[in-house]
């Protein structure tokens, strides 16, 4: 009986972030345009352009071949499994110790291997500077994400997120210089592993500063719809990595009642709605980068990670 | 018992060579050979299995009376042996099935075969000697045999090259190795390795030692900067070979070294770790910096490989520091970690290489700037490479994620080493691995990228065809291989418990018994990953969506032209390249580390001459190191060519002085 509602709760989770997701891709969408001085598009929109995709005839480009059409399955999946397993209201769900922080970064890695792969299939030349320009990025942001997670579990004695979220709940941390450096190192590879400004552009029709969108050119319909769904699922999963590691509050601890997690949801609801305005107000404030910027940018957030795991190897209390 | 099989195995393998040798008129010699060579392969891997099995009991020992007379031949089977002869024989029955399909279009059968049997030989011969003597001539055994696989197809005068720059660095490797060996020995010759982990050298002679094993190993294995004739001996021979080479012998060269350090010379000093861990972390991140920039597949492969060399020489120091600082359960992870590496880049590089030769033999081509939209012609070959190239690139559900993952795992435990440089070695270190993995993920998205997807850009590649069944079974066993050890790794771990055992003393947790075999390095709470339950996961999800959408929402498909922003795209070549995909790592990294620079050369609009654009890339190892060495070499050369025209009597009064000089010296001698 206990195992049926731990499948349960596990279960919730997943269908909670499935179905939130495309509501925080509504809510940045809107508080920008807001900020823009524009009405902007209802907070539903992206539900309905979802609906829209999945009803419509999918066109292949002629020489597609079949991993065209088997990858929008696969990114979603793995980005999908990703998302579901960082805890969102509770910690110590039932699957939680089957991925740990370095797994959930390879998987989203799998995801954006196998998309790379989708911008060369067809053959043309956007697909091929998205996914070239992709890979660079992801090159230096993996990295960087890595020593992130290095201080983090360095701190916390663990690479389990679940318990990760709940040493940082714990109140024993207090305030780390190694600390605060990983969470800005983690800023910057969540801006730049969602294409947000001022690394890439997620609304841009301007062909030439795509990396993302021109990847994902040649994809219409379905494959589309799921490749959309599987981006907002990954903004989701980076929205809820830093609130659960830097904002722990709320969360209920494994085996809570039904109060304690109806309160724990009702602050992950709060956590993504400040998130996501956050993220919007510093995306409106600055200026995109030029592309050769980017390793700059992200060389940065290596290095702080790199400082921050050093600090944590030279002393304890750093 | 098992010894005995696998020293049959090696005589079974001589003689298949002297066949070969005899039969080469013959039509079918080539099947024979290669089936001959699987089957003994196949029994050797069983050798290797069996040993790996037996576990603690006393290892068995065979005295040949072979060699030296007074030393005579030991060969010994514990399990470093046994899962070493493991790994060459799964690697060379890969082969030689390949080769039983891939072999046929052979143009000259008679300069592979014998030496290809010779060669796997050689490589178990190094595994279970249990002498220095016997060692040494089964290395360079392994070396010649190689390299005249090396120079199989020697009208090419790149393999020439590549054939003579192979025999030197092998010769300055044996060298460092012969001399490894004579210091362990000693004043008394104790050439048996049961003398040699007997006495225990005084520590300035260890440390020489271990030097000279980490030279003489290294380079034999790749490790930067020694890697040099790697990328032009591997390519250059038939492609199931270039799979022994990078995915067996440099496995055998890791061999060498752990022997050495971790067996033969007793306990480790801490620095040697640090020394080992700066060099893996800087091969791992030049290995694959040098493989993203290139344009031949097989060369690429060859790079790839040094990097994954890199990987498992940085968890083996950090093997050697725990083991140093007395932490055995550490050294037992981070040694795992290395192992469960060797494992694995010796099953995806194999892989990497057969799908290499597929394509070779389907187009005669390894450029792969010639190369796209073989997915359509060789949908197989592509299923198994991309399979390859997904378990090379580190990336979960496969098996190179898993060993990258318990490297993470070990250097995470690491804070608590006392000594101040392993502090900031080891934290770089991680750093430069986090790096080479995502930049082989870059490698392999393009390899893969521009050499199956895309249209074609050649006519080859267009006329391009499947290849036979014996190749496409020996990709899929791999890959299939490669997905097992990645969703159940715990199988792995725990049966590389007793080798772990026998090199720091103790081991990991059984696995096996962790609920729903997931793996758990150290504490449930701290760490642990469970490849098939994921791996069940996103395969459900995946079907599940899929599924659903196409019975709820629409399931209607039509083909068009691509879209592409709507610009007419009609030829193939306006497709990004290999070197165009290169090109913003290149920019990002190449700037620094090959001082790479862009040139273009536009002529005026009246002009009719093409515009170009060059891009120059320096190799600074070879310049700073290689080149200046090669320079001395040949002036002294110059110099001494002048005592080639002596008189007779100036010949005599050299030897005279030789002579006296020499006495002299052994009459101050202490």
């Amino acid at each position: 009986m206990a195992v049926i509602l731990d499948l349960a709760v596990q279960g919730a989770q997943m269908l909670l972030v499935l179905l939130l997701a495309p509501l925080l891709t509504g809510l940045t969408r809107k508080v920008r345009a807001r900020i823009l001085s524009r009405r902007g598009p209802p907070l539903l929109q992206p539900y309905r352009d979802l609906i829209r995709l999945l009803r419509k005839e999918a066109v292949l480009a002629e020489n597609a071949s079949w991993l065209f059409r088997v990858i929008p399955y696969i990114v979603f999946a793995t980005t999908w499994v990703a998302a579901a397993l960082v805890p969102t209201f509770a910690t110590g769900l039932i699957f939680s110790w089957s991925a740990d922080m370095i797994a959930i970064i390879a998987f989203l890695a799998t995801a954006r291997f196998f998309l790379a792969l989708a911008g060369l299939d067809v053959g043309t030349s956007f697909g091929g500077i998205g996914s070239s320009r992709e890979v660079m990025i992801a090159s230096l942001a993996e990295p960087a994400m890595l020593m992130t997670v290095f201080t983090l579990a360095l701190i916390a004695g663990s690479t389990q997120l679940s318990t990760v979220a709940a040493y940082m709940g714990g109140g024993a941390v207090g305030l780390r210089v190694s600390l605060g450096l990983a969470l800005i190192a983690l800023i910057m590879v969540a801006i730049a592993e969602n294409a947000r400004i001022p690394v890439d552009n997620p609304a841009t029709h301007l062909e030439l500063t795509m990396v993302h969108e021109a990847m994902v050119l040649e994809y219409s319909a379905r494959h589309l719809a799921l490749i959309e769904l599987a981006a907002s699922l990954k903004l989701l999963l980076y929205v809820s990595l830093i609130a659960c590691v830097f904002v722990p509050w709320g969360l209920a601890p494994p085996g809570a009642g039904w109060s304690a997690y109806a309160l724990g949801a009702a602050a992950y609801l709060a956590k993504l709605a400040a998130g996501g305005i956050l993220l919007t107000v510093f995306e409106t404030s600055i200026a995109k980068m030029r592309v050769f910027r980017v390793p700059q940018f992200l060389g940065a957030a290596l290095m702080l990670g790199l400082l921050a795991t050093l600090l944590r190897f030279v002393s304890g209390g750093l | 018992m098992t010894l005995a099989v696998a020293l049959g195995c090696v005589a079974g393998q001589l003689v298949i060579a002297c066949l070969a040798v005899a039969a080469n008129r013959l039509r079918l010699v080539s099947h024979f050979v290669y089936a001959a060579c699987l089957l003994v392969s196949v029994i050797g891997l069983g050798c290797g299995l069996a040993g790996l099995l037996a576990g603690a009991t006393p290892a068995p020992v065979i005295t040949l009376p072979l060699g030296l007379p007074w030393i005579g031949a030991h060969f010994r089977l514990d399990t470093l042996s046994a899962f070493f002869l493991a790994v060459v024989n799964f690697g060379a029955a890969g082969a030689s099935l390949f080769a039983l399909g891939y072999g046929r279009h052979e143009e000259q059968p008679e300069r592979v075969l014998p030496f290809y049997a010779a060669f796997l030989a050689g490589m178990n011969l190094v595994v279970l000697a249990n002498d220095a003597f016997t060692f040494l001539v089964a290395w360079e055994f392994m070396s010649l045999s190689s390299c005249a696989l090396v120079m199989a197809h020697h009208r090419d005068p790149e393999n020439v090259k590549a054939g003579y720059i192979y025999l030197v660095m092998a010769s300055i490797g044996t060298l460092a190795l012969l001399l490894a060996f004579g210091a362990l020995a000693g004043a008394n010759g104790g050439y048996a390795f049961d003398a040699i982990r007997a006495a225990s050298p005084p520590a300035g002679i260890a440390a020489l030692v271990f030097c000279l094993a980490l030279f003489g190993a290294g380079s034999k294995a790749g490790l930067v900067p020694l890697h040099i004739w790697l990328p032009l001996a591997h390519p250059a021979a038939p492609s199931h070979v270039s799979a022994l080479m990078s995915g067996v012998m440099t496995k055998v060269a890791v061999y060498g070294f752990v022997r050495i350090a971790f067996d033969l010379l007793g306990p480790p000093a801490w620095w040697w770790s640090m020394v080992v861990l700066a060099i893996g972390g800087a091969t791992a991140v030049m290995g694959i910096l040098y493989a993203t920039l290139q344009r031949d597949l097989k060369k690429l492969l060859a790079y790839s490989t040094v990097e994954n060399i890199g990987v498992v020489f940085a968890g083996l120091g950090l093997a050697l520091a725990f083991k140093a600082s007395n932490m055995p359960a550490e050294a037992a992870l981070a040694g795992t970690a290395a192992l469960f590496h060797v494992f694995n880049h010796a099953t995806f590089k194999s892989l990497l290489f057969f799908g290499a030769g597929a394509v070779l033999n389907a187009t005669g081509e390894r450029n792969i700037e010639k190369l796209g939209g073989l997915i359509h012609r060789m949908p197989h070959t592509a299923l198994a490479v991309l399979i390859g190239c997904v378990a090379i690139s580190a990336l979960p559900p496969l098996n190179g994620f898993v060993s990258e993952w318990l490297t993470f795992q070990a250097i995470l435990l690491s804070p608590e080493l006392p000594q101040w440089g392993l502090k900031f070695t080891v934290p770089a270190v991680g750093a430069l691995l986090a790096l080479s993995t995502a930049l082989a993920a870059a490698c392999f998205v393009r390899a893969f990228g521009v050499t199956f997807l895309g249209r074609p850009r050649s006519p080859v590649a267009e006329r391009a065809h499947e290849v036979d069944r014996f190749s496409l079974a020996a990709m899929f066993i791999l890959a299939a291989l490669c997905l097992l050890a990645g969703i159940l790794p715990g199988i792995v771990i725990d049966g590389l418990a007793p080798v772990v055992q026998t090199l720091v003393g103790a081991r990991m947790p059984a696995q096996i018994s962790s609920p729903w075999l997931s793996i758990v390095p150290v504490l449930e709470s701290r760490s642990s990953y469970n490849g098939l339950l994921v791996f069940v996961f996103a395969l459900l999800t995946a079907s599940l969506a899929a599924y659903a959408i196409h019975r709820v929402a629409s399931n209607a498909l039509r083909r068009g032209p691509s879209w592409d922003c709507g610009y007419p795209d009609a030829t193939p070549v306006t497709q990004y390249s290999a070197d165009s995909f290169a090109q913003p790592i290149r920019r990002v990294l190449g700037a620094v580390v090959f001082r790479a620079s862009e040139y273009v050369e536009m002529p005026p609009p009246v002009d009719p001459r093409p515009a170009r654009f060059t891009v120059r890339l320096q190799d600074l190892i070879y310049d700073g190191l290689y080149a200046p060495v090669a320079l001395g070499v040949m002036a002294a050369a110059e110099r001494l060519n002048a005592l080639q025209f002596l008189t007779i009597r100036q010949y005599l009064s050299l030897v005279f002085f030789a002579l006296v000089s020499l006495l002299t010296v052994l009459a101050l001698w202490p």
